[in-house]
């Protein structure tokens, strides 16, 4: 069985400006120790769908459809057990991880808290514990460290210390939110490797919501494309980058510049710009953006599989031509 | 697309193309604003009722037969009816509570938005030259405001009426001069905070003085915060009003206003209840009305939801 | 360089910043956020700034443009020295040299329209102009950076981050710049929006033969849109080289560090490549190393490295590199050579 499994997730919400559909019946299975990565742009629901994972969506969100975990509904559960999940079966680390940490409280005194709340253990074992899990995420002088405040550390450190909070009571999954975003490129690097070694060396299933490709290929096993709540794509990390089968996939490969390429001079843009959730354009949501588009478009493509576990939301039949090579010849 | 986008001729036949295509019409800021605020019923609640208010207090005494002044010898202290043409009755010496109530109510609101008046405008001058300035002069402009506010504001009023004796315009004064030192730092707050954005780096950037940041950028961008203060300052003032008149240091007879009406009606409570009921019910209402009006004005400007 | 159009010359920039409050008077601790720095730039010429937060690039950009005073050295833009220009002298000069914002909402006026706000450096230095001219122009201008004239009366709440982008690009071209300053323009946008807006910028600049300073953190990007590449490091040069010459072989082992950092989206090279992550962090700007300012993270400092400042040493034709440790640094790529453009699959 999955650990988790995902059915026809949808997330609205109610805003003065009308209803805004932030994520549009999502599906994905994610097998135990398995890393997934979920790409796409701000707007694209990616946020939402890891919150509404954790019930952590805002007031005026709602999320319906199914979230399993371990067999387990999450969706509709009492606050109570949401929270007892929280913490310990299910852990999340954000973006911004300085306003993540409670300013008022020791770094010591959160780690400690959580272990003493959701694993029942002692101050004393706690500390020793919690001195352990940041020696695991390089954190140098633990003991000092955990009388510090988080206004005292460096933004890196600050992640550092929220993946040791994460995994202090060995989830069975993480759910990255862009945890690198906010971090200069030195110490993003520092983080993803020690997301990597985690990853390989515990058991813990990663959710890894990223705009940067480059974290993605480093870092998952699998890639969930998403555009306007919608799965647009799914495969394995390997085929997906080495062969998008969707114009969206392959527009945003196409679309950063790469140091490890020959520089063709002009980068291929994706026109236009992300539409309105509030106001969904019918057919395929990529269309007004799509060099392929074709009549066909004005239809929603399911998503649906082709070759060996891949999955794409798009009327084509056979494979974009890569623009870039074209463009050189 | 790009490509295509900026291939243009610059000349200005892209300007006449521009203008057989009408321009579209945007949606300021103020737009939105009221398109929320008619959302918020509370608000719009409050908005209505201080126009009924203000209308009744306006026109009111003009329909009214009664006098504020000269009592009606055949009633004293009698009860609201349509028969006497008391609507509200009449107080201990005689005169008509209606025309009372009316006129006090033009007091409360005359000295509640000329005193919101004084302080808006000391206030956002100061506050503004403190936030933009920054620096020393910053410093010791808020260090001198919070010397005023170390001040105990009553005594300081109590002073001046002893002083100078008592009259509406000194009340004007004293509570608008006590008042600015809110509005001061919220503007040179509101100002600091603007200042960092950077729009108004962007402003300089293109070549504007520092008189065209102020007027074109920072001043347009405090009126909402100090819409909102207005709002909230005048209920307060009002307030301030009515305590001064209860303690008998606001208006003075004849003339009257709500504070010192529920002054008098409190003291014949057991008799002549009504005599404080309807002064009190305008006052809390128009209290009312203007604090939802500033919260949905609040929520309708806070630029946070967008 | 021949002819170059602007010089800068041993820029420094200090900030004093609140310490330790006691009673009236604060103690006060200087920062050194740009520290020294020179260059020059030729017109047309894209120069591409690159460093981590609180490397001072931000600020090198501002001194430049005589919004934030500069404490020494020079900047000299066609002949004059910007330095030392009174208030209004320097505001005439802006109109040759504009900046391009990372926040593109944030830099435009909530309360204007998108006229207004394009139309503000034109009224500003062109007091004369009329009404319609000004309209004129900015339509025109709207139409170059790619948002329809008629959305002109429209917000900047209206628009899309991209378009917002469009619009403060817009502004800064108006005036017809000679230089102009992009200050992290794309970092704040998605990816298929960037590359929107990098095309846009490359674009214009080759049109009207603009000299541009192209600041950011992403290296990839700056590889993409530079000629000349500047490395900045806690308010220094570290190096300073041709986009081809730091890329094939960069000198200094902080440009090395920073590229080996960058994740590449190919998931089997990314997987191949042995990487050390850059160990430490940032020092604090108010009491950096002793001597080499990189030290402290460098994989090759020696004593020596404490010791002395490394001076920006030409080590070969146009390019400078801050380091003593030339001897033992690598040489070369640091990524893998690329594989000939087409053979994508």
């Amino acid at each position: 069985m999955a650990l988790l499994e995902v059915r026809d997730l949808t997330v609205t919400f109610d805003t003065p400006d009308g209803v805004v559909h932030a994520v549009n019946g999502l599906s994905f299975d994610l097998e135990p120790g398995q890393t997934l990565g979920i790409v796409g742009e701000s707007g694209s629901g990616k946020t939402q769908t890891a919150l509404a994972m954790m019930g952590l969506l805002a007031e005026n969100g709602r999320a319906s459809g199914s979230v399993r975990f371990r067999g387990q509904e999450l969706l509709g559960l009492s606050t109570s057990e949401q929270t007892r999940i929280r913490g310990s079966k299910i852990s999340m680390i954000f973006q911004d991880p300085v306003s993540a940490l409670n300013p008022y409280m020791s770094i010591g005194e959160q780690l400690i808290e959580v272990l003493t709340h959701h694993r029942n253990l002692k101050r004393g074992p706690a500390r020793a514990r919690a001195i352990e899990m940041l020696r695991q995420v390089r954190i140098s002088d633990p003991e000092r460290r955990m009388r510090q405040y988080p206004h005292q550390l460096s933004g890196g450190m600050c992640q550092r210390i929220m993946i040791a909070m994460g995994l202090l009571c060995q989830p069975d999954l993480l759910i990255a939110d862009e945890p690198t975003t906010a971090l200069d490129v030195t110490v993003q690097s520092q983080i993803n490797l020690l997301m990597g070694e985690l990853s390989e060396k515990s058991s813990t299933a990663i959710v890894l919501i990223t705009h940067d490709l480059g974290v993605v290929a480093g870092l998952c096993d699998k890639v969930l494309v998403m555009y306007a709540g919608e799965v647009m794509e799914m495969a394995d990390v390997e085929p997906l980058f080495a062969d998008p089968a969707h114009p969206y996939s392959q527009g945003l490969l196409e679309s950063v510049p790469r140091l490890d390429r020959e520089d063709s001079g002009i980068l291929r843009a994706i026109p236009g710009n992300p539409p309105d959730l509030v106001s969904l354009p019918t057919g395929c949501p990529f269309r007004a953006r799509c060099d392929y588009a074709f009549d066909a478009c004005t239809e929603h493509p399911k998503l649906e599989p082709f070759d060996d576990d891949r999955w794409k939301r798009c009327f084509l039949e056979s494979r974009p031509m890569p623009k870039s090579s074209e463009e050189n010849a | 697309m790009t490509a295509e986008s900026t291939t243009p001729p610059r000349e200005p036949d892209a300007f006449e193309q521009a203008m057989d295509r009408r321009p579209v019409k945007g949606r300021s800021l103020w737009v939105d604003a009221w398109h929320r605020l008619k959302r918020n019923k509370a608000a719009l609640a409050g908005a209505g009722l201080l126009v009924v208010i203000v209308v009744m207090v306006t026109i009111g005494p003009m329909l009214n037969p009664w006098d504020h002044e000269i009592p009606d010898w055949d009633h004293y202290s009698t009860p609201p009816s349509l028969e006497t043409g008391h609507l509200m009755g009449t107080d201990a010496l005689g005169r008509d509570l209606f025309e009372r109530v009316m006129v006090g109510g033009r007091i409360s609101l005359l000295v509640g938005l000329v005193a919101t008046l004084v302080s808006l405008f000391i206030g956002v001058l100061y506050g503004a030259t403190a936030g933009y300035l920054g620096g020393r002069v910053d410093n010791w402009m808020m260090r001198a405001v919070d010397a005023i506010y170390a001040l105990p504001f009553m005594f300081f009023v109590i002073l001046l009426m002893v002083v100078f004796g008592r009259n509406i315009f000194l009340i004007f004064v004293a509570i608008g001069a006590v008042n600015w030192l809110d509005m001061a730092r919220i503007v040179r707050g509101q100002t600091l905070s603007l200042k960092n954005k950077a729009f108004i780096e962007a402003a300089r950037a293109s070549g504007a003085t520092e008189r065209q940041v102020i007027v074109r950028h920072i001043i347009p961008n405090l009126l909402g915060v100090v819409a909102v203060y207005v709002s909230l300052t005048i209920p307060q003032v009002i307030l301030v009003e009515s305590f001064l008149s209860f303690l008998g240091l606001g208006v003075q007879e004849p003339l009257t206003s709500w504070g010192a009406l529920v002054n008098e009606g409190a003291q014949e409570l057991e008799t002549a209840p009504w005599s404080l009921l309807f002064p009190a019910a305008f006052l809390a209402a128009t209290l009312f009305a203007f604090n939802f009006l500033g919260d949905g004005l609040r929520d309708a400007l806070d630029p946070r939801d967008r | 360089m021949r002819n170059p159009v602007l010089k800068v010359e041993d820029l420094s920039v200090h900030f004093e910043v609140d310490g330790e409050s006691r009673w009236f008077r604060r103690e006060r601790e200087v920062v050194r956020a740009v520290d020294g720095v020179s260059f020059e730039l030729g017109a047309a010429e894209t120069l591409g700034i690159v460093g981590e937060s609180g490397c001072g690039k931000s600020t090198l950009a501002r001194a430049i443009l005589g919004l934030v005073k500069p404490d020494a050295g020079r900047v000299v833009w066609l002949g004059d020295n910007l330095i030392g220009l009174d208030e209004d002298a320097m505001r005439k000069k802006r109109r040759e040299l504009q900046l391009i914002f990372q926040d593109p909402l944030g830099s435009l006026d909530p309360r204007m329209t998108v006229g207004q706000i394009v139309g503000e450096p034109l009224r500003n230095f062109f007091p004369s102009m009329s009404g319609i001219q000004v309209r004129e122009r900015v339509a025109g201008m709207l139409k170059m950076v790619g948002i329809a004239p008629e959305l002109i009366n429209r917000y900047p709440h209206e628009f899309s981050g991209g378009q917002c982008q469009r619009i403060g690009i817009a502004r800064a071209l108006v005036v017809n710049p000679r230089l102009v300053v992009c200050d992290e323009p794309v970092s704040a946008l998605d990816v298929s929006i960037q590359a929107q807006i990098v095309n846009l910028l490359k674009e214009l600049q080759k049109k009207l033969q603009l000299s541009l300073i192209f600041i950011a953190h992403d290296l990839s990007v700056v590889q993409h849109v530079s000629d000349r590449v500047l490395v900045m490091y806690l308010g220094k040069v570290m190096e300073i080289a041709s986009r081809d010459q730091l890329y094939a072989d960069p000198r200094h082992p902080y440009t090395r560090a920073l590229i080996e950092a960058v994740p590449i989206p190919d998931p089997v090279a990314e997987r191949a490549r042995q990487r050390r992550a850059l160990g430490g962090e940032l020092p604090s700007p108010t009491n950096p190393p002793s001597g080499c300012v990189f030290r402290t993270r460098c994989p090759y400092a020696t004593d020596d490295c404490a010791r002395t400042t490394p001076p920006l040493d030409e080590i070969d034709e146009g390019r400078r590199v801050a380091c003593i440790r030339q001897d033992v640094v690598p040489t070369g790529r640091v990524l893998p050579k690329p594989p000939r453009s087409g053979a994508v699959e």
